[in-house]
């Protein structure tokens, strides 16, 4: 197909072009496919109903909570709609969000090469993450779980009689869907970079997808142990974890934060690899020290391993490596806190424009910020003991996971929307959106900070023990009222915007980048020929800067869509050179 | 000292921990602050001033500064240092008690806190602790995990099946407040609470002496112990002397136990709940396994019970052996 464009000079209608999604409509050209970038819609589509699953529970949470006695629930209920809510939005959202939605569709293409390295794995990967999600969703069918997400024995071994055996296999299974996913991204990046795309000249997205899939491969193996350990005391009764049968329930809470400690890590590395990109390409500069950017994502790769029992300061472990645990993980603060610092320095001297990809980055920043700066209570030992596994660590963990990764996710899907679809939201609404999202999330998770510091444990249905929290629930659900507007508003306006967005043609947002330089959406293969690098990463002194091209009329975008796609980086430097467009 | 008044969003300083800990927490929260300010101002002034058609320098943009970086890597790595120091003094001074801390034992079970005064009071989920005397919890899980955490002092500590764990504070004010479960148990978790009371000095010895305001019969654990130990008939095995049916105990009690595998160990309470429970685990030198185990029979009070009547069993000296079997007072 990709002679068709040059070799019919003579066709007086346009045709319409073949992309990705138009070549081939039946429903096994989709379920069967091993196109990478299908495979990313899949994953959308699936995230996209686990997240609204999720997100139902959580509404009903905050709701439950405004009254001291709650609402509509029996205890056992509403426990069984907490651990819903942790399950599915951990285990079946965050972690695949970024990197089996965005990454999918965004590795193959930044790296210039046709598809990943293994893409029958990689569809294998989104079966047995349905498979996964199907057993969670039958657990909960079958009467739910009431374990929470964190599984502790022995109450999940021996004394919950819910659904806990078909929860835990569901996670264990979409593990593995992790695990390829990682395997393909590090042989990918490793072998398949387009010629001149050196390791430095990558976009810090690739580089921290790469961290990130070396924890996925190094970490969920771990978690699969556990997650069998506990099956095989729940079933079988092998003594493992409790001490009724001869275990050590502690040991559990070792293995788990082993692995869910780093899991923290993938789901935040990803988002901050969006946010290089967005900063980059909506302030129009190079992200400010590159290297130690990437090296940073490196460094929380690897240090994120030895960090697992601040978890635990006060779970019996033994005081000196609750010591040990609390100086490891200030070291690991360092590396965030640099990335934060160089995001900033980058918008010095840039050319900045608030389009909304660049309100969900900069607000990643600022709640990423405020998520990584009340981790130092909980890393100290001494403030973590009152906070401990009270609100203000639901608050902390949601600025980062919640503030950090979905800003990160919805960015990055406003961010590459026009390459996805070929379509653009309408701007308005996406802004709005961002807006709502940062301003309703706030609102919802200050309110809890204070909360946990008056004492407010975690996991609590009924708080009659203590009335005067009432006033600070009250607040945060009228917060999450703001926040499910905002997170809503996307789902209705990227809908519409598949038939009625204004055309994007292959680069809407003048950005750098291998994928900006094929059409939108992309041909199956991504790319005619096999492009070729000449310039350094972020070089957005060789990307023309049109005044423009943001606020252009439809058909001027349809008429740049129909010309030349080839980008200016990809020409040499002197040509470049000529073509620079000063803002004066 | 550093005293605030009470606000509603800051808890009562009720322990002696509570007000260094405030300090370490508003400490960091004004790190906290003014981090966020200061970056978020940089942040919005630097849209404001580069803003797409701005008229702003933009000369000679920066690629990377290795000072810059160096800089913002170590002075956040040193105030970092300095935070870590604090709370590893504090951390250690909350982990380890006092000597002379009065003993009050934490039984967590599904969903209730039992607790046991020296004297024998008991409570259900309320603690009533007198002011200005460290207290040291010794607690045990007879179930799940749970943990016991009350705001105003600010101390938590997991409470785990299987053994032992150690909490310890002092009171610093009169006055009722918050005692929470904190680690999620089952289905009435956010239930199992209730408070602790701080009462004078002289108020808390009346409390005792009148028996608490337990329904219970006022026995002392040790006077419990010993029913139990006469209840299963102890003494017929561990008796005056060593025999080949079991070594006596009267004088083991903080002595050194050598064993057949080789190990030895003091036994403290500790050994005593793990001699009793699992019998099978050590046996003591020269002797085969015979004891059953008595993990299905006693629960951790009872444990807890036992374990101080065999220590008292070598500061009295005094057979307790022959004792006839009686009593079933639980």
């Amino acid at each position: 197909m990709s002679a068709t464009t040059v070799g019919i000079p003579d066709v007086p209608k346009p045709k319409e072009e073949k992309n990705y999604l138009n070549n081939g409509n039946t429903i096994s050209s989709w379920l069967l496919t091993t196109d990478h970038k299908r495979i990313a819609i899949l994953y959308l589509i699936s995230v996209s109903f686990f997240f609204l699953v999720g997100g139902t529970a959580a509404g009903l949470v905050r709701l439950e909570l405004t009254s001291p006695r709650g609402i509509f629930f029996e205890n056992e209920t509403y426990n069984k709609i907490f651990s819903l809510h942790g399950i599915v939005m951990v285990f079946f959202f965050l972690i695949p969000a970024i990197p089996a939605v965005i990454g999918n569709f965004l590795v193959p293409l930044m790296c210039g090469a046709r598809d990943l390295a293994f893409p029958r794995m990689n569809l294998l990967s989104w079966y047995v993450f349905i498979s996964g999600g199907s057993l969670a969703v039958l657990a909960m069918l079958l009467g739910g779980v009431d374990t929470g997400w964190t599984f502790y024995t022995p109450y999940s071994s021996l004394y919950s009689n819910t659904q806990v055996t078909l929860a835990v296999f569901g996670g264990f299974l979409a593990g593995f869907s992790s695990i390829f996913t990682g395997i393909n991204f590090i042989v990918t990046i490793h072998k398949m970079r387009a010629p001149g795309l050196t390791w430095f000249r990558l976009p810090l997205f690739l580089w921290a997808q790469y961290a990130t899939s070396v924890i996925i491969i190094l970490g969920t193996p771990v978690i699969a142990i556990t997650l069998l350990l506990l099956f095989a005391e729940r079933v079988l009764k092998l003594g493992v974890f409790s001490p009724e049968l001869g275990g050590d329930p502690v040991l559990f809470q070792h293995m788990f934060w082993f692995y869910s400690h780093p899991a923290v890590y993938i789901m935040i590395l990803p988002a901050m690899g969006v946010t290089n990109e967005i900063i980059s390409c909506f302030s129009r500069s190079r992200i400010f020290g590159y290297s130690f950017v990437a090296f940073s994502s490196l460094a929380i790769a690897g240090l994120g391993f030895l960090v697992w029992g601040h978890h635990m300061f006060v779970s019996g472990q033994s005081m000196y490596q609750g010591l040990v645990f609390s100086i490891i993980t200030f070291l690991v603060a360092i590396p965030s806190a640099i990335k934060i610092f160089n995001w900033a320095a980058t918008l010095y001297k840039g050319s900045i424009r608030l389009q909304t990809p660049m309100w969900y980055g900069l607000g990643f920043i600022g709640l990423f910020l405020i998520g990584g700066l009340t981790g130092l209570f909980l890393s100290s030992m001494a403030s973590d003991v009152h906070l401990h596994d009270t609100y203000f660590v639901v608050a902390h963990f949601h600025y980062v996971m919640v503030g950090g990764t979905i800003m990160g996710y919805m960015g990055g899907l406003h961010m590459w929307w026009p390459k996805m679809t070929g379509r653009m939201y309408p701007e308005f609404l996406g802004q709005l959106s961002a807006m709502l999202v940062f301003v309703g999330f706030n609102m919802t998770f200050i309110p809890q900070f204070i909360v946990g510091y008056l004492g407010m444990p975690r996991r609590y249905h009924y708080y009659y023990l203590a009335p005067e929290f009432q006033v600070y629930n009250i607040m945060s659900t009228l917060g999450a009222s703001v926040l499910a507007v905002g997170y809503a508003m996307p789902v209705f306006y990227l809908i519409w915007s598949l038939k009625y967005g204004r055309k994007a043609g292959p680069n809407p947002w003048h950005a750098w980048g291998l994928e900006w330089t094929t059409a939108s959406p992309p041909p199956t293969f991504n790319f005619a020929t096999v492009p070729i690098v000449t310039s350094e990463a972020y070089d957005y002194d060789a990307v023309s800067d049109d005044q423009h091209d943001f606020l252009r009329e439809e058909e001027d975008a349809a008429k740049r869509a129909e010309g030349d796609v080839k980008h200016d980086f990809q020409r040499s430097e002197e040509e470049s050179a000529t073509k620079i467009e000063g803002e004066e | 000292m550093w005293n605030v008044p009470h606000l509603p969003f800051i808890p009562e300083q009720a322990s002696t921990f509570a007000v260094e800990y405030d300090l370490i927490y508003w400490t960091i929260m004004a790190l906290t602050i003014f981090f966020t300010v200061a970056t978020c101002a940089a942040i919005a002034y630097f849209v404001a001033k580069y803003h797409h058609g701005s008229n702003a320098d933009r000369s000679n943009p920066p690629a990377t500064n290795h000072a810059l970086e160096i800089a913002w890597s170590v002075i956040p790595l040193l105030m970092a240092l300095v935070i870590f120091a604090w709370n590893a003094e504090m951390y250690v001074k909350m982990r380890v008690p006092p000597k002379n801390a009065m003993n009050i034992f934490v039984v967590g079970k599904q969903w209730m806190w039992h607790l046991q005064h020296p004297n024998g009071v008991r409570e259900n989920n309320r603690l009533t602790v007198p002011i200005g005397v460290p207290i040291k919890l010794t607690m045990i899980s007879q179930d799940v995990l749970h943990s016991f955490y009350v705001p105003q002092f600010r101390v938590k500590q997991d409470v785990i099946p299987g053994r032992y764990t150690m909490l310890w504070f002092e009171a610093s004010k009169i006055g009722t407040y918050n005692l929470f479960c904190t680690e999620y148990c089952g289905t009435q978790h956010s239930e199992m609470g209730g408070y602790v009371r701080v009462v004078s000095q002289a108020d808390y010895a009346k409390w005792l002496a009148n028996g608490g305001d337990d329904s219970l019969p006022n026995a002392t654990p040790v006077e419990l112990g010993k029913a139990i130990w006469d209840r299963y008939s102890c003494g017929n095995c561990h008796g005056v002397k060593d025999t080949e049916r079991g070594p006596s105990l009267i004088g083991m009690y903080g002595r050194k136990r050598e064993f057949t595998d080789g190990t030895s160990a003091e036994a403290d309470q500790v050994y005593v709940r793990d001699a009793v429970l699992y019998p099978y685990r050590k046996i003591l030198k020269g002797y085969e396994q015979t004891m059953p185990e008595y993990s299905d029979l006693l629960n951790e009070d009872q444990v807890i019970q036992l374990s101080l009547y065999m220590k008292t069993m070598g500061e009295t000296a005094k057979p307790a052996a022959n004792t006839p079997a009686q009593g079933t007072n639980r």
